[in-house]
């Protein structure tokens, strides 16, 4: 009952903002056309046919065909559960990671957190997109290891966060309760801490999945990311680059789906942001 | 504040050594030997030249020492031989002194960032105060909506988007290279006019990204700044609005961009790749792209290690900066 209220008002407040209810229905959209790919597209997302090389869009193709003749809307609807999937992964590897090195370092200071936040401060000297093309030049790029190496290379935030929630949350009177109730420092840290300092995360989360889908398309569109004939929003785009003075709409589509998704995701962390912080609920500034 | 420099500087040596040893231990990551890749790259290769080659990373000894060996020659800013064909080394492909300074590929990813930075600087701060003195005007709706569309926008497209319409529609700009063909026939004015219709278009997708988040940035920073009592007092007083603003609120707003500048760095290099790839620009995000797709390992360690040093002086210098602009920390 009391987990319903909260959903309920903060639902309320999420609302509210009615760029975040665009953000959250978009999100829902694009899900939709991912899970059903294989029906709301025409063709076979590889099927090759020499008769209609880059056709502009019209009645037999909605978004038109690229230099093999492959359906335009087809290969983006299947592409988007390329972006998804590689956005919802790599923030996953992200958030876990973050969340595990912010909470030893907040939980235990001293030495563990000296040598975690240094290990932070290398990560982030390191231009983000030269360490991952980096990793990529040495192993394959396959969407697993672009997943991977998206994660590993972008959860330095989520462990500030984390980091700065547990030095201030370690010395409540709740924790100190647990801990005269004799609970060892991993049930403090996981079961009693944690759950406090999640909202947050849930937040730099959902933004990271909008960072995470740039990165991904970024390396597509290089040729280093997802492979073809596997088709993402990046790859064909690396086609638009390739007939830009013949088939414009190689280029315009793919990029509004990229826009549209990260737009989304954007919007839905700035409403859920503002929906959880509590210093926040009365009246936005 | 010299003490708070040495600091700084002390500081400095421990994340660079961290950034060696993780770039290091990157190129460990491979299966094989790194002369494996070369001799994939060139089969003619003979034993005794693969034996040789061996012997100068030191693959034969113990992990530590190689790391060693390599943290010798990098301070000496020797990175090694480039694998690709031309065998020359890595130093000279990034900085060749017999080119002149325009040429070399450092100094044109350098300069092109620096010049992002100033154009992120020079307009970020005038959107964003005045989105804040016009809150919720039809003015700063429309930069609100540049600012989510400047998050989200992926460079590359924009810079696709960009070649379409200036560079192929509408034929007014280049949309490859840093200079036209005909470059040294041309007057001097001519080379200068050259150059920087060259630099428009990579110019304006480098700066972007950083123009809408620092704008966003500036605008929330004023918005705090403005509601404190001595802005109160200022009008009070009768000073006119805008000196409030510009005399008063602006300066105290500005402090913490000069910090978020620095965050930008690493960004702005990494991003270097994608629009010099897409622009044919002859800089060293390209030269790293290229090293990628060879695996030419030497080539890849030496621009991490490098443009992980420039992050890290963009830092210091950003640290320095917060420190010159706030007189509370001046003061000691």
């Amino acid at each position: 009952m009391h987990f319903l209220n909260s959903i309920n008002s903060f639902w309320l407040i999420y609302k509210r903002h009615k760029l975040a209810v665009l953000g959250l229905i978009l999100v829902m959209l694009f899900f939709a056309a991912a899970l059903s790919a294989p029906l709301i597209s025409p063709y076979d997302p590889n099927d090759i046919d020499s008769g209609h090389i880059l056709e502009p869009p019209g009645r037999g193709h909605l978004l038109g065909t690229d230099d093999l003749g492959r359906d335009v809307f087809s290969r983006m609807a299947y592409g988007s559960r390329i972006s998804l999937e590689v956005g919802f992964v790599a923030v996953g590897i992200s958030t876990v990671i973050g969340m595990i090195f912010g909470a030893l370092a907040g939980y235990y200071g001293g030495w563990t957190d000296r040598v975690i936040m240094r290990f932070v401060d290398i990560m982030l000297s390191i231009p983000t997109f030269f360490l991952i093309l980096a990793v990529i030049a040495f192993i394959e790029p396959s969407i697993w290891n672009i997943m991977i190496v998206i994660g590993l290379t972008s959860w330095m935030g989520v462990a500030r966060l984390v980091r700065a929630e547990f030095l201030s949350l370690k010395e409540r009177e709740f924790v100190l309760a647990a801990r005269a109730l004799g609970a060892g420092d991993m049930r403090i840290i996981f079961r009693h801490i944690m759950p406090n300092s999640l909202s947050p995360v849930f937040v730099s989360a959902v933004l990271g999945v909008a960072a995470a889908i740039l990165v991904e398309s970024a390396l597509s569109f290089l040729g280093i990311g997802v492979q073809p004939p596997t088709p993402s929003w990046g790859n064909i785009l690396t086609l638009g680059k390739d007939n830009i003075e013949i088939a414009w709409w190689l280029s315009v589509f793919p990029g509004i789906a990229i826009l549209l998704t990260v737009l989304s995701y954007n919007l839905v962390g700035e409403g859920l942001r503002d929906a959880l912080d509590p210093r926040l609920r009365h009246g936005r500034k | 504040m010299l003490g708070y420099t040495l600091k700084r500087l002390l500081e400095m040596i421990p994340t660079f050594f961290g950034i060696t040893l993780l770039s290091f231990f990157i190129i460990h990551l491979a299966p094989g030997k790194p002369t494996d890749v070369l001799a994939d790259m060139n089969p003619k290769i003979t034993p005794e030249a693969r034996a040789k080659l061996e012997q100068y990373y030191g693959l034969d000894k113990p992990i530590m020492i190689q790391y060693g060996l390599w943290l010798k020659r990098i301070v000496k800013l020797d990175f090694g031989e480039s694998f690709s064909t031309d065998r020359r080394p890595v130093m000279e492909k990034i900085w060749d002194k017999k080119q002149p300074l325009s040429e070399r590929r450092l100094f044109i990813t350098f300069l092109i960032n620096v010049l992002s930075m100033l154009i992120i600087f020079i307009f970020a701060i005038p959107i964003g105060v005045s989105s804040a003195t016009h809150q919720y005007s039809i003015y700063d709706k429309f930069t609100t909506t540049f600012v989510f569309l400047g998050f989200a926008i992926p460079s590359f497209w924009l810079a696709l988007l960009l070649m379409m319409l200036f560079g192929i529609h509408l034929d007014w700009l280049p949309i490859s290279g840093l200079k036209s063909m005909n470059y040294d026939s041309l007057s001097l004015a001519g080379k200068i006019w050259d150059r920087a219709n060259h630099l428009i278009l990579p110019l304006f997708v480098s700066s972007f990204g950083g123009l809408a988040g620092l704008s966003r940035y500036m605008r929330s920073n004023m918005l705090e700044v403005i509601r404190q009592d001595y802005i109160t007092t200022a009008r009070a007083k009768g000073l006119p609005e805008r000196s409030v603003i510009y005399r008063h609120a602006m300066k105290n707003a500005m402090l913490p961009i000069i910090t978020l500048l620095g965050l930008s760095v690493p960004g702005l290099i990494g991003g270097s790749v994608i629009f010099e790839n897409i622009f044919g620009i002859p800089g060293m995000g390209q030269l790293f792209f290229m090293g990628v797709m060879t695996r030419d390992y030497p080539l890849i360690m030496g621009i991490l290690t490098i443009g992980a040093f420039l992050t890290l002086i963009g830092n210091l210098l950003a640290d320095l900066g917060y420190m010159f602009a706030d007189p509370r920390i001046r003061a000691g």
